[in-house]
């Protein structure tokens, strides 16, 4: 699933040239803040038994929290494949306001 | 708080992040919602894979039951609520 995501979106980087792995410190500072709420939602998710996961189709890797690696993953890599989509848009609709404007 | 609260919560305080903290104002764009519609139908993907093949399972007393292409309708708050969120804080550092 996450190799999934990688291709589906990060052939945007090649193609439509987002540049948005070349600007690695603001995604850092844009997506590890929301990954850590995240994160600390599925550790509390998991811990009362919210959701759990096949350990058969896993790797049996994990940090901290019980959670396993796959899930670091994914609060990285989805965000990451996110904004290369906006960022794609943008490339190809430049007309669009960036932001909402104050009514 | 069970999984349904715990989501709208989220989606909640990433609107209020976008409209009022953040003042990005994305939910207003159609940049964002035009992004978010090509996001969706992965999302959907990626959620019935996870599911159908019972990689991810959720104690049924967590969600209200109803179910999208396999996966608790939760899930779809919990996407849009990240996505929203990630995008609020990549738009609000853009240096132009």
């Amino acid at each position: 699933m996450l190799a999934f995501t990688i291709v589906g979106s990060f052939w945007l980087e090649i193609v439509l040239k987002v540049r948005v792995l070349a600007r690695f410190k603001r995604v850092l500072e844009s997506v590890l803040p929301i990954a850590l709420l995240f994160v600390v939602w599925d550790a509390y998710a998991i811990s009362r038994g919210h959701w759990h996961f096949d350990t058969k189709q896993i790797l049996g890797i994990y940090g901290p929290a019980n959670i396993p690696l796959e899930e670091y993953l994914f609060f990285l890599i989805v965000p990451i494949a996110a904004i290369m989509t906006i960022e794609a848009v943008r490339s190809v609709k430049k007309e669009w306001p960036v932001k909402g404007k104050r009514k | 708080m069970i999984y349904t609260e715990i989501a709208l919560f989220a989606v909640l305080v990433a609107m209020l992040i976008d409209l009022f903290v953040l003042k990005t104002r994305l939910l207003l764009t159609a940049l964002f919602w035009t992004s978010y519609a090509i996001i969706l139908p992965f999302q959907l993907i990626t959620n019935w894979w996870l599911t159908s093949r019972n990689i991810v399972m959720y104690d049924a007393d967590a969600i209200i039951g109803l179910r999208i292409a396999a996966a608790p309708v939760e899930d779809l708050l919990f996407g849009f609520a990240l996505v929203l969120a990630v995008l609020t804080m990549w738009i609000s550092r853009d240096p132009n």
